[in-house]
C-alpha cells in the first residue's frame, strides 16, 4: 500500500467510521442485544485509529509485523468477547469484513484518473483485510474451545458427589461412562470420605451408568476391593434388568459383591447390616405433622 | 443379507467410545429392537471397540443396517491395523488376557450377539464382524 493511499485513508477517517458504522448498524446480523450502540462505537474508533497507522507505515502488507500488533490485539479482544456472548462466526467475521467495503469506496475516489494504482491497492488493501479476518476467526474457535474446555473441566468435577444418607453409610450416585480416569476421580473421593467419615457402608449406585461392559465391571470391582481394605464393605445398587442380563452374559462374575436392583433396598440392606430398624411412628397423622413442624 | 444403510466412524480416542455406542443406539432404535437386545449389542460393541483401542491402536469402524429374511439386523465390523491376535482361540477363552483385564471381551461379546467372526493375521491387524437381529434369535 502506497503513502499517498495511507495519507487519504487517514484525511477521511471520519468519514469511514461514520460509514462503516452505519453499514454495521444496517446489517441484519447486528446483535444490539448483545452489545451497545455506544460500545460498538468505541470499539470501531478504536480499532479504525490503530488500523489507519499501520496502513503508513513501511512493512503495511504483512500483517505479522509489529504495526500490525496492536491491531491484533484490539481484534483478539473482540473476537473472544464476542465469542463469549454468543455472537456467530458470521457475526463477528462480517464486523471486518464491512470495513472492507467502505475502505474500497475511499481509495475509489482518491484513484478515480488512474485505474492501474487503484487496482494495485485495491488488492494489497484485500490482503490486508482478508489475513485480519483470519486472525478474527481464529481467535473466536479458540474463545469458543476455552469455553468447551471449561466446561468440560467442571461436568468432571461435579459427576462425582459422595453422599453421606445416614450415620455411617455413604452413597456415591455414578453418572456416565466409567473410564479409567473417572474411576479414579470416584474412587479417591469415596476412600477418602470413608476415612473421614468413619463410614461401614458404602453405596454405590450405577442407575446413571448407560453401559456395564467388562471395563466398567472390572474398575467396579477393584473400587470394592479398595473399600473392603478400608473396612467399609459396599453395595452396588441401580442394576437394571438389561444390564443384568447383559452381565450374565459377559460373564462377569459378581457374586461376592452385594447387589441391589434399587438404592431404596440397598439402603435397607445397609439398615440391617447395621441393626438400625426403621419403624413408622405410632400416633395420628396430627402427631406427625407437629413432629415435623408444618 | 441385503445391506441398507452404512457408515463409517474411525476411533482414535477413549472420546469416541461414546460417540460410537450413541449412534449404535440410534441406529437400534430405529430398526425397533428391544432394551434387553440394545443392550447387549451396545456392550459388545463397547468391549470389541475398547480392545481396539487397547490393542489395535485404535481403527474404523462400520455401522451397518442389514436385513435377512425380512428381519433387520445391526452389523458391525471393526477393523484396525494394529499387531493382530496371535492365538485366536485362546484370545476366544474366558479370562484369559494379555493385559490385565478380566479377560472377558472376546468371549463376552460373542456371547452377547447372534454372529460373531474374527479375522486376525499377526503383525496386519484385526477385523471382528458382529450381528445382532431384531428378534434376538
Amino acid at each position: 500500500m502506497n503513502k499517498e493511499s495511507a495519507a487519504a485513508l487517514k484525511s477521511k477517517k471520519k468519514q469511514i467510521l461514520e460509514n462503516w458504522l452505519s453499514n454495521q448498524l444496517q446489517d441484519a446480523a447486528l446483535r444490539d442485544d448483545l452489545m451497545s450502540v455506544a460500545e460498538l462505537q468505541q470499539q470501531s474508533e478504536e480499532f479504525l485509529t490503530a488500523l489507519i497507522k499501520a496502513f503508513g507505515t513501511s512493512s503495511a502488507e504483512d500483517t505479522d509485523s509489529e504495526g500490525y500488533e496492536p491491531i491484533r490485539d484490539i481484534l483478539n479482544e473482540i473476537s473472544i468477547s464476542r465469542a463469549r456472548q454468543g455472537f456467530s462466526p458470521r457475526e463477528t467475521s462480517s464486523y471486518i469484513l464491512s470495513l472492507k467495503e467502505v475502505l474500497s469506496n475511499v481509495l475509489e475516489d482518491r484513484f478515480k484518473e488512474d485505474p492501474a494504482t487503484l487496482y494495485r491497492e485495491i488488492i494489497s488493501m484485500n490482503k490486508i483485510m482478508d489475513s485480519l479476518s483470519m486472525v478474527t476467526m481464529e481467535t473466536y474457535i479458540k474463545g469458543r474451545e476455552e469455553v468447551i474446555l471449561r466446561q468440560t473441566n467442571e461436568m468432571s468435577e461435579i459427576s462425582t458427589p459422595v453422599i453421606r444418607v445416614w450415620e455411617g453409610i455413604l452413597a456415591l450416585p455414578i453418572i456416565g461412562t466409567l473410564d479409567s480416569a473417572r474411576t479414579q476421580v470416584v474412587m479417591e473421593a469415596l476412600l477418602e470420605e470413608i476415612v473421614a467419615t468413619g463410614s461401614r457402608i458404602a453405596i454405590l449406585d450405577i442407575s446413571g451408568v448407560p453401559t456395564v461392559d467388562s471395563l466398567v465391571a472390572q474398575h467396579l470391582i477393584k473400587t470394592v476391593s479398595a473399600a473392603r481394605l478400608m473396612g467399609a464393605e459396599c453395595i452396588i445398587s441401580g442394576i437394571r434388568a438389561e444390564i443384568a442380563q447383559t452381565i450374565v452374559h459377559l460373564g462377569i462374575d459378581l457374586t461376592n459383591i452385594y447387589t441391589k436392583a434399587t438404592l431404596a433396598s440397598a439402603l435397607k440392606m445397609s439398615f440391617s447390616m447395621l441393626n438400625i430398624q426403621v419403624t413408622r411412628a405410632t400416633g395420628t397423622s396430627q402427631n406427625n405433622k407437629q413432629n415435623f413442624g408444618f | 443379507m441385503i445391506v441398507l444403510s452404512k457408515e463409517k466412524l474411525p476411533i482414535q480416542r477413549e472420546q469416541d467410545v461414546v460417540l460410537f455406542r450413541n449412534r449404535i443406539k440410534e441406529l437400534a432404535t430405529k430398526i425397533g429392537m428391544s432394551l434387553v437386545n440394545q443392550t447387549k449389542l451396545i456392550t459388545a460393541a463397547s468391549e470389541l471397540v475398547r480392545n481396539m483401542l487397547r490393542y489395535g491402536g485404535g481403527g474404523i469402524t462400520h455401522l451397518e443396517i442389514v436385513s435377512r429374511n425380512s428381519i433387520p439386523g445391526v452389523r458391525l465390523i471393526f477393523v484396525d491395523e494394529g499387531p493382530g491376535i496371535k492365538d485366536v482361540t485362546l484370545a476366544m477363552k474366558d479370562g484369559y488376557s494379555t493385559g490385565k483385564s478380566l479377560g472377558l471381551g472376546l468371549p463376552g461379546a460373542k456371547r452377547l450377539v447372534n454372529e460373531f467372526d474374527i479375522k486376525s493375521e499377526s503383525g496386519k491387524g484385526t477385523t471382528v464382524t458382529i450381528i445382532r437381529w431384531k428378534n434376538g434369535l
